[in-house]
């Protein structure tokens, strides 16, 4: 049992590790990768579903310019993502900075879950642990004529 | 069989009838909910968002005139500004170019500025569809489409009217009309009174 929660905090040790290292990594990068890194995120506004990165449109190729254009002027990486979002709106950006396009499914499941074991599992074992005297006698009755049937 | 009362055995029978009723309710009720949810979207444009710079000062531009006579900057504090981005391939920018004039005409002599700035087009085609328009407001080449990445502009014609303190006060995408012209270059004209 002790082997396999060491096991459990062995494997969320290498996981978290891994995702700081995969979003910390664009600040050593090289101003090309981090251009690349930060086109990829943005969604191009000429485009269905295409990256800026991966855009073959000549608006997408000149923001691409515009984010290297400013990384070489010194700004930080979140505030070339910030400039794109002061004009763009939330949408520009391929992934959502807020959580809740996230939690709020899980929320729901939850909720769902929960009104599922409040309303529909408890109810019939409150009844069954209740039997009136009608269905006792209803009970004894159709025993009866089933034995009888038989 | 007589032992039991038909009244009660129809009593329960109702009972878990409205148990069920409950439950199919229960589950039907937020999936209906979240069906109408996605259907809502589904007649959307995802490009038609307001923009985020209503009532942001608006970027401000130096462009080079078309046809090369000297830069065009803008906007200038105290006028209103109507910034058009327009190319000679739009349909809907030859569509909205009636609209264009009619409002610059009405408006020129009251000090209102327009300003068309090229977008994803060559000077060439651009000078070619220019000289075969009327309307002689000045219009701009935006090397790199900087000034449009600006204004967060998503494709064209998009256009903006810029109050007299500076900010945008309003902003269109797809084919202006001339009421829309006339309704946001009068409310941006109110504030240089009222201001």
């Amino acid at each position: 049992m002790r082997r396999t929660w060491l096991l459990v905090a062995g494997a969320a040790v290498v996981i978290v590790a891994a995702a700081l290292l995969a979003r910390g990594g664009g600040e050593s990068a090289t101003i090309e990768d981090r251009a690349q890194a930060i086109s990829a995120g943005l969604r191009c506004p000429v485009c269905q579903n295409l990256s800026v990165a991966d855009s073959p449109s000549r608006l997408a190729g000149e923001m691409r310019a515009e984010v290297e254009g400013q990384l070489r002027a010194g700004r930080t990486d979140d505030e070339v993502r910030a400039f794109f979002v002061a004009r763009y709106g939330e949408w520009v950006l391929l992934e959502p900075r807020s959580l809740l396009p996230f939690v709020i499914p899980v929320a729901a499941v939850a909720l769902g879950v929960g009104a599922w074991m409040l309303f529909v599992r408890r109810r019939p074992r409150a009844e069954r642990t209740e039997v009136s005297d009608a269905e006792r006698r209803r009970i004894d009755v159709d025993l009866r004529s089933l034995e009888e049937g038989a | 069989m007589s032992g039991v009362d038909p009244a009660e055995r129809d009593e329960e029978e109702s009972g878990s009838r409205r148990s069920r009723g409950r439950v199919i309710v229960l589950t039907m009720v937020p999936v209906i909910a979240f069906a109408i949810l996605l259907a809502s979207g589904l007649g959307r444009d995802p490009r038609e968002l307001p923009s985020e710079l209503i009532s942001d000062r608006a970027p401000a531009f130096a462009l080079p005139e078309l046809g090369g006579q000297g830069d065009i900057s803008g906007p200038t504090e105290g006028q209103v500004f109507v910034v058009n981005f327009w190319a000679s391939w739009c349909l809907e920018c030859h569509a909205e170019h009636d609209a264009l004039v009619a409002a610059w005409e009405r408006y020129r002599e009251r000090g209102v500025v327009f300003v068309g700035v090229v977008f994803e087009d060559g000077e060439g085609t651009a000078l070619q569809y220019a000289s075969e328009k009327e309307g002689d407001w000045p219009l701009v080449m935006d090397p790199g489409s900087r000034t449009a990445i600006a204004y967060g502009v998503f494709g064209v014609p998009e256009t903006f009217v810029i109050a007299p303190d500076g900010t945008i006060a309003a902003k269109t995408i797809g084919e202006v009309t001339y009421s829309w012209l006339t309704e946001e270059i009068d409310r941006a004209l109110r504030t240089e009174v009222s201001a």
